[in-house]
């Protein structure tokens, strides 16, 4: 019983540790991302997901931010534009091709809509 | 700006209760406004409504400042407390430079699902409010999947069950640290003021692993009031027509930006003999209390800590039996029976909280809390007396795997137990104890962040008396299609019955107490292991533009073995091991309908289906209706300039059949039919507020005036062998009425519009 308590104190404190050593293991980047509604939104924060290193990422429909924790270790904010734009919307740095854009849905085709 | 977000995101670690809240905006016809800006003021963030005049933000249990701006609209400014679906009427502009601040009128539910994985009812401080609601027990009337039931037609007491079983199946617990336990298992409930709670949370099923192994039906935490967004000053009173006088006063004291302090007192006291059942025994006890309970709170946003102290004592004294007192007379008289229960307890709790900076995602917190209660009870001839001395600590730790798709919690609890039980009367007994466990647990939630999520958590538990175990647990949500949720739990619970303290009541009786030893280690019992499966059903629809919602849950609950109580004997009650099989059912269907803007209708039905095999075989769980069916409906005009309003509520049970225990070999005046009547019970309340800060309130409980005559077995003779007053199944008091009043002093600052209640 003892050594359980023991192995779980040092895994938890393993964890504070390790992630307090660097801190851009916990890059804050925010960046513009093109969409409409709440569609884009789970569609755009789906493809921030699969890149590796994404830890958090929330779009907001209103300010066109999407905010990121990233670990740059494992990524960089190009490569999680590049998924994004490849989901079919476009973001500061990277555009979707008109076949990207083209699969979105109808009501979330941003490039001829206002935000609403 | 995610500093900022930290409070928010601090306060699950500690109050588990964070949820993403929809509002909707609308103009005085009831037509959306897009595009309004929406400004939170805490952290500076900027959204707007959306085509339908919605829009969400994650709230936790702080309160969100708002600003809400629309061109031809006057900007409001508003501040959001609880966390829940809101709905904002914004006022045309007289002219286009008026920006005045106006009223705000809110349509926020008070007793809503939230949208988390588990199946989890949340009831506001509006919600406890339409009950008389003197202590928490009473909290649950106005809400069907809880039943009040006294415990016994002496003490007062009530109790509560969930899915067809006794409160000492459910976890209770006070800002998630375990509470009402031992000694105070049965009677607990009674000595949580009303007015001091802010919400409740009902989670049916198995719960969280986080909180411990106890929970077997479901979990209940209530928060208390928090001393940062309390007035500064608050004071209610109350008085019913069963001569109960209450008086509860609250003094918030801020020290600056981050500390604040709250001193709640609550005194109580019921000196008018009563009986309206006409059995010679009063129908409620006469007593006093005193609560006072002492929090600080300290909260610190930049650097990430929340932070609590609480220091609570409280004393209970009641005296009930015959009219006439017995306990001073020199030579018994054997027409007198008197009960007196003092109940007495001190607590101490502290929690801290800190979120990472860098990681909004990661926090780490621990809470710990010691507790000393003493019980003394005499019941006639009989004495039961316990002491029971707590320890309790849990370290929490908060973190994502990979991403936030993937969460977890870690954590390590010990928990202590010293009981000093002392029993004499027909049964005699010393059961002291010492209980001590230590665990580690591990809850893993996934979210795909659009249809799907689940909890999975287990726990190992190393305990003194019930060995080392594992306890699983696992929630399922889907949500099909916009307005559909689906959600499974299942899980395992373990827990050491304290025989007499959960079963207090028996000693109210001249029953023959006995144990079937078996040489287990808890009375010579063993522990109790159920487990627990259930499925619900949240569908919500539109009738002629009105929400419906509809609410249909199963649930079922498996016991391994069980502290079986047995009664079918009325001069006897039998604790023994479970030796067969013992199981509740529990159906539920719930239709709740806004019927108009502030009028809202929730009706309910239940079936419960609780067999145990006893002595004689299995049977139905006594005094537990079978069939129960719920309708409450509320109205509420709009709020005035000056904050007036009235509100209406009104609620109706129809409490089926209920089993009685066998009374066929007591002499034919003292033996019962083999089920109760079914019964009808309505209770009605009126508050009028005045202004923002003075509101009355009137009401009738039982406005039927449903009386059970026979709540005492052989009352004519309490001190011969057929006295019983358990076999209690509706309330003996008849009508009664009560009036209240609540009074507040607002800090000052005008130029904000609170829209909490």
């Amino acid at each position: 019983m003892k050594k359980l308590i023991l192995v779980a104190f040092v895994a938890i404190f393993g964890l504070v540790l390790n992630a307090q050593e660097k801190k851009n293991k916990n890059k804050k980047v925010d960046v513009e991302v093109s969409g409409v509604c709440g569609m884009c939104e789970k569609r755009i924060e789906k493809a921030a997901y699969s890149v590796k290193g994404v830890k958090s990422a929330e779009w907001h429909v209103d300010d066109q931010d999407l905010h990121l924790i990233i670990d740059e270790t494992k990524c960089s904010l190009l490569d999680v534009e590049k998924a994004i734009a490849k989901a079919g919307h476009d973001t500061k740095n990277v555009k979707a091709t008109d076949a990207e854009y083209a699969k979105v849905h109808g009501c979330c085709k941003y490039r001829t809509q206002e935000a609403h | 700006m995610f500093k900022k977000i930290l409070l928010l995101v601090i306060f699950p670690i500690i109050s588990f209760a964070q949820s993403i809240v929809t509002g909707k905006i609308t103009d005085k016809d009831n037509n959306p406004i897009p595009n309004v800006k929406i400004t939170n003021v805490d952290s500076n963030n900027v959204l707007f409504s959306d085509s339908s005049g919605t829009f969400s933000l994650i709230q936790g249990n702080g309160s969100v400042n708002l600003v809400l701006e629309a061109i031809g609209f006057k900007t409001l400014e508003i501040s959001q407390s609880c966390s829940q679906d809101f709905t904002i009427q914004l006022e045309a502009a007289e002219k286009a430079k008026d920006i005045e601040t106006i009223t705000v009128i809110s349509d926020k539910k008070s007793a809503s699902h939230l949208k988390k994985v588990t199946n989890t009812l949340n009831l506001s401080q509006k919600e406890l409010q339409k009950a008389a609601c003197c202590n928490l027990s009473e909290s649950f009337e106005t809400n069907p999947s809880i039943d009040v039931n006294f415990s016994d037609a002496v003490t007062g007491n009530k109790q509560i069950k969930m899915l067809g079983l006794t409160s000492p199946y459910i976890l209770m617990s006070e800002e998630n640290i375990p509470a009402i336990r031992g000694a105070l298992q049965a009677t607990g409930l009674n000595f949580i003021p009303g007015p001091w709670v802010e919400s409740i949370q009902i989670t049916k099923g198995a719960g969280s692993v986080v909180n411990g192994y106890e929970s077997i039906s479901g979990q209940i935490n209530y928060e208390l009031l928090k001393p940062i967004k309390e007035v500064p000053f608050f004071l209610n009173s109350y008085a019913s027509t069963d001569g109960r006088y209450e008086l509860n006063t609250n003094f918030k004291t801020k020290y600056n930006d981050k500390l604040s302090s709250l001193v709640l007192l609550h005194g109580s006291t019921r000196n008018d003999k009563n009986d309206m059942n006409h059995d010679g025994f009063l129908d409620n006890p006469l007593g006093k209390q005193v609560n006072i309970l002492n929090r600080w709170q300290y909260n610190d946003v930049e650097k990430g800590i929340v932070s609590f102290l609480n220091i609570k004592y409280f004393k209970d004294e009641k005296t009930g039996g015959t009219l006439n007192d017995n306990s001073h007379a020199d030579v018994m008289n054997p027409e007198l029976w008197t009960s007196k229960v003092d109940t007495d307890k001190i607590e101490v709790s502290n929690k801290i909280g800190y979120v990472f900076p860098d990681m909004p995602f990661q926090s780490i917190g621990f809470q710990h809390a010691f507790q000393y209660n003493k019980m003394h009870s005499e019941f006639g001839e009989t004495i039961h007396h316990m002491h029971h001395k707590n320890y309790f600590s849990n370290l929490i730790f908060n973190s994502i795997i990979n991403n936030t798709k993937h969460k977890f919690i870690a954590g390590l609890n010990f928990n202590y137990d010293k009981f000093e039980e002392h029993i004499e009367g027909n049964f005699m007994g010393e059961f002291d104890r010492i209980d001590n466990s230590v665990g580690a647990f591990f809850e893993y939630t996934y979210d795909n962040l659009n249809d799907f999520s689940f909890v999975l958590g287990g726990r190992v538990d190393n305990h003194n008396r019930l060995g080392t175990f594992v306890t699983p647990r696992l929630h399922v949500k889907y949500v099909p299609f916009e307005k559909t949720t689906l959600r499974f739990s299942a899980g395992r619970g373990k827990r050491a019955a304290n025989i007499f303290a959960e079963n207090i009541n028996i000693l109210a009786s001249s029953r023959q107490i006995s144990i079937l030893n078996e040489n287990g280690k808890l009375y010579g019992l063993n522990p109790e292991i159920a487990w627990n499966y259930g499925v619900s059903l949240i569908q919500k629809f539109y009738i002629f533009g009105k929400e419906n919602e509809i609410v249909i849950d199963y649930y079922k609950t498996d016991f391994d073995n069980q502290v079986v109580v047995d009664l079918e004997n009325p001069q006897q009650v039998v604790f023994s091991n479970l030796n067969g099989k013992s199981f509740a059912e529990s159906f539920q269907v719930e239709w709740n309908i806004n019927l108009m803007r502030h009028l809202d209708l929730r009706t309910a039905y239940k079936y419960l289906n609780v067999k145990t095999d006893y002595s004689t075989g299995l049977l139905q769980k006594p005094l537990q209706a079978q069939h129960r069916f719920f309708a409450n409906i509320a109205y509420e005009t709009h709020i005035l300039d000056k904050g007036q309003q009235w509100k209406f509520d009104a609620t109706f049970n129809w409490i089926g059949e209920q089993r009685l225990p066998n009374t066929m070999s007591n002499p034919v005046q003292y033996q019962l039919a083999s089920n109760s009547p079914a019964y009808n019970l309505i209770n009605t309340q009126v508050t009028r507020t005045f202004s923002s800060t003075f509101e009355m309130y009137v009401g009738v409980e039982n406005l039927g005036n449903f009386k059970q005559s026979n709540a005492i077995l052989a009352a004519d003779q309490p001190n011969g062998p057929y006295f019983d007053s358990t076999m209690i199944y509706g309330p003996v008091f008849g009508r009664m009425f009560y009036a209240g009043l609540r009074f507040k002093i607002k800090e000052p600052k005008e130029n904000k519009v609170e829209n909490q209640h």
